[in-house]
């Protein structure tokens, strides 16, 4: 399904689809590049299109952004996701960078702003902890103020790729006397400060992807604050209001079915009763695809209008994590036998690994993607959040 | 993709939209479904007087142009309403047919007296045990002088008893299932030998068996090629029947919206309970995802782009189910007074019940999207 573009927004697309074609890393295209790429291989990608100028979509032109339409910007999304590329680490580029410039000093914006778009600094999230899931706003990390510096101290966690990380931004509680959502500030943590510790979490698929992060007596400049203190929460609403356009996955999905498909044609033969199921089920999600997908069309062009969709968004996150869930438990049932076996990590040519190449990674997508429908706000906040903001209830 | 409608769309949308507003809330029609034709010859000349039932034909046979786009417009506030005059069997299916596939004669005799209001069609291509394949056809057709004499039965026939003329499938040649050898014929529906059995159907609409033995009919397209013809009038009514449920379902969600906030138990209203609210975003989210699909459908039509009857199916599951989800979570909703017959939701779920029956179910149409791929 295609948007209907003008000739010059369709000589941009053939320009994307062609610069990706000629300059997308080979050694990118490993088994799954979520997990088996170092930091050095994940961020050749990211220094291309800085070089491009492509690194930041999102951002205005005198930040570094390409100065693109909301066709464009959508364009080059379903290019970009389409051709299988690893999406630029959005911690950084779509998240804390948006926050920098919109809430930011300008000192703030002259030293983080070209170090996010060059690739320099590697940015985690700070927000969860353990006691603040869903509920966010009951974080409890705390920052004390201290002459030029704050005393943070805290502990937060399923911090995405801290391994790699140079800076964290978190929420911390600098008034423990306000009500939750007022006491709350947006800080920039250097992850070398003393007090700072990684400790990886293993999840159910043996990747590590996320970590505890403890913060203890960690001095940070006051200078590293965001905004105002207290007024955090804002502009953690703000990054999350981010986060959740883009969640739709459709291009991901598309190829996801692809790759299933052959594999249903590999492995089940058609006098096998289960094909049959296979068939349908596979074409309701790829019919869910598709209304997501011509839903994403009529959002993009009313935005290209003017028109916001607002909190509607949400259902993007909804409907593309549940189905790229449903997608990856289909192929991992499509295998058959060999879902029984998982890669082992870190990954490593020396293991072996059973059944035909294709299907394995089936294991572990599937039991990866579970996390979809929990982080970015967990599906049922999504809910809630279209609940009261679009119904009204 | 969002479409964004033409000053002459617009105009369309809003006419229609206050027709049915002053003339067809929910008493009106409960008293034409209880009438004794249970259709109203009055609301139909209205329609036509209005431009609709000319809407979607071409201009060089009569028509205003309209295309698929304005039957998606027209459709989808007739779902709003639940109306029950056979505009898609009249105009969309048996009129697109004659546009598509007949002769200029044929055109210029039959489809002016459509657009005016003066004429109902009905098509007639069920039989027993044919299921939703177009091409399971074993009423026969032999040829006799300049016309055809047919002999055979048709089944569950929507809207043959409001019917001036139906378009029957039978058989010139080859086997019950063969998609080869099926021809399109013209018939007077009071006819000598043409025996109706009426019935009424669960959305308050009629419709008959048919008993053919020896029914003079006329050849509407080439002989032998009716499945092609049929089936391209089978994405035509789906496009049609998927704007109609998408307003069906628009509706549901407003009034069980409504309904959930002013319901109370357990000392509040069931609105603030979060198990209904999730329910009712995902009533929602069916919803929007509908309309999306609808529209790319209706511009595929349009376009007579490839591999539009693919899509047809697609979206004729699709919709369907998530017509389904909306319409039992309605009810469900609802409580008790979602099943009585004084509310307008049980209506709306025999209406969406009824749409997913006619032209093949979702299960159907699933398994064919899938299977044409597999051809492409």
């Amino acid at each position: 399904m295609e948007l209907a573009l003008s000739p010059e927004d369709a000589a941009f697309r053939d320009e994307v689809r062609a610069f990706i074609k000629d300059n997308y890393p080979a050694e990118m295209r490993v088994p799954n590049p979520e997990t088996d790429l170092s930091k050095e291989q994940m961020l050749l990608w990211h220094r291309i299109l800085h070089k491009r100028g492509w690194i930041a979509p999102l951002w205005p032109k005198e930040y570094g952004g390409p100065g693109w339409s909301i066709t464009r910007r959508f364009i080059f999304e379903q290019e970009t996701t389409r051709a299988g590329t690893m999406p630029p680490l959005a911690f950084s580029v779509t998240m804390v960078g948006p926050v920098i410039y919109t809430f930011g000093s300008d000192a703030q914006k002259n030293k983080f702003l070209p170090r996010i778009l060059s690739g320099e600094d590697w940015w985690c999230q700070g927000y969860s902890e353990p006691g603040s899931g869903s509920d966010l706003a009951t974080v409890r990390t705390k920052a004390v103020r201290d002459g030029d510096h704050y005393i943070v101290n805290g502990h937060k966690t399923w911090t995405t790729l801290a391994q790699h990380a140079d800076w964290i931004f978190c929420l911390v509680r600098t008034d423990p006397a306000a009500k939750p959502q007022s006491g709350i500030s947006f800080l920039l943590i250097d992850m070398k400060s003393p007090g700072v510790t990684v400790r990886p979490i293993i999840t159910i698929d043996g990747s590590h992807e996320v970590n505890d992060v403890f913060l203890e007596n960690v001095r940070v400049p006051a200078e590293n604050l965001i905004g105002e203190e207290n007024k955090g929460w804002t502009y953690a609403k703000f990054l999350l209001g981010n986060e959740r356009t883009s969640m739709a996955g459709i291009g991901r999905s598309t190829r996801y079915i692809e790759r299933l498909k052959r594999i249903v044609k590999a492995e089940i033969p058609e006098d096998d009763p289960a094909h049959l199921e296979f068939i349908r089920d596979i074409a309701r999600v790829e019919l869910d695809v598709l209304a997501l997908e011509a839903t994403e069309l009529r959002v993009v062009a009313q935005m290209a209008r003017g028109i916001d969709p607002g909190p509607a968004a949400s259902l993007f996150k909804i409907r593309g994590t549940e189905i790229f869930q449903d997608i990856t438990e289909l192929t991992h049932r499509a295998i058959g036998n060999y879902g029984l076996a998982i890669r082992e990590h870190p990954v490593s040519a020396n293991h072996f690994m059973p059944g035909p190449d294709y299907g394995h990674t089936a294991s572990e997508k599937y039991l990866n993607s579970r996390k979809l429908s929990i982080y970015g706000g967990s599906n049922e906040i999504q809910r809630n959040i279209i609940a009261k903001a679009v119904l009204g209830l | 993709m969002d479409i964004q409608f033409t000053e002459e769309q617009e105009l369309l949308r809003s006419s229609v939209q206050r027709l049915l507003r002053d003339q067809y809330d929910f008493d009106a029609r409960r008293k034409i479904v209880a009438s004794e034709e249970g259709f109203s010859r009055k609301q139909w000349a209205a329609f036509a007087e209005l431009g609709l039932l000319a809407a979607p034909f071409g201009e060089e046979v009569g028509g205003l142009g309209g295309g698929p786009l304005s039957t998606m417009i027209i459709m989808q506030e007739f779902g709003r309403h639940l109306v029950v005059e056979p505009f898609v069997e009249t105009v969309v299916v048996a009129g697109g047919l004659i546009e598509q596939v007949g002769t200029d004669a044929q055109k210029q005799a039959l489809i002016p007296d459509i657009a005016a209001g003066t004429k109902l069609w009905a098509l007639a291509w069920t039989e027993k045990g044919s299921r939703f394949d177009l091409a399971t056809v074993t009423t026969s057709a032999r040829r006799d002088g300049n016309d055809y004499v047919l002999t055979g039965e048709k089944t569950a026939v929507l809207a043959a008893p409001w019917a001036d003329h139906l378009i029957v499938s039978a058989r010139t040649s080859g086997h019950r299932h063969d998609r080869g050898g099926v021809s399109l014929f013209v018939v007077d529906r009071r006819a000598a030998n043409l025996d109706l059995q009426s019935f009424k159907t669960i959305d308050g609409r009629r419709a008959a068996e048919l008993k053919l033995r020896g029914v003079r009919g006329q050849l509407l397209g080439r002989e032998g090629e009716g499945v092609a013809a049929l089936e391209s009038c089978r994405d035509r009514a789906i496009g049609a029947l998927c704007a109609e449920a998408v307003g069906a379902i628009g509706e549901l969600n407003s009034a069980t919206l409504e309904y959930s906030k002013t319901r109370k138990q357990f000392g509040t209203t069931i609105g603030s309970f979060q198990v209904l609210q999730h329910r009712m975003v995902d009533m929602f989210i069916a919803h929007q995802e509908a309309l999306s699909l609808m529209q790319h459908l209706s511009l595929s039509l349009s376009g007579a782009d490839a591999g539009v009857s693919r899509l047809a199916s697609g979206a004729k599951s699709k919709i369907g189910y998530s017509g389904k989800f909306v319409a039992d979570q309605a009810v469900q909703l609802h409580g008790g007074m979602g099943m009585t017959d004084e509310l307008n939701v049980g209506h709306y779920f025999k209406r969406i019940s009824s749409i997913n029956i006619q032209f093949g179910d979702p299960a159907y149409h699933v398994l064919r999207f899938a299977q044409l791929e597999a051809a492409a």
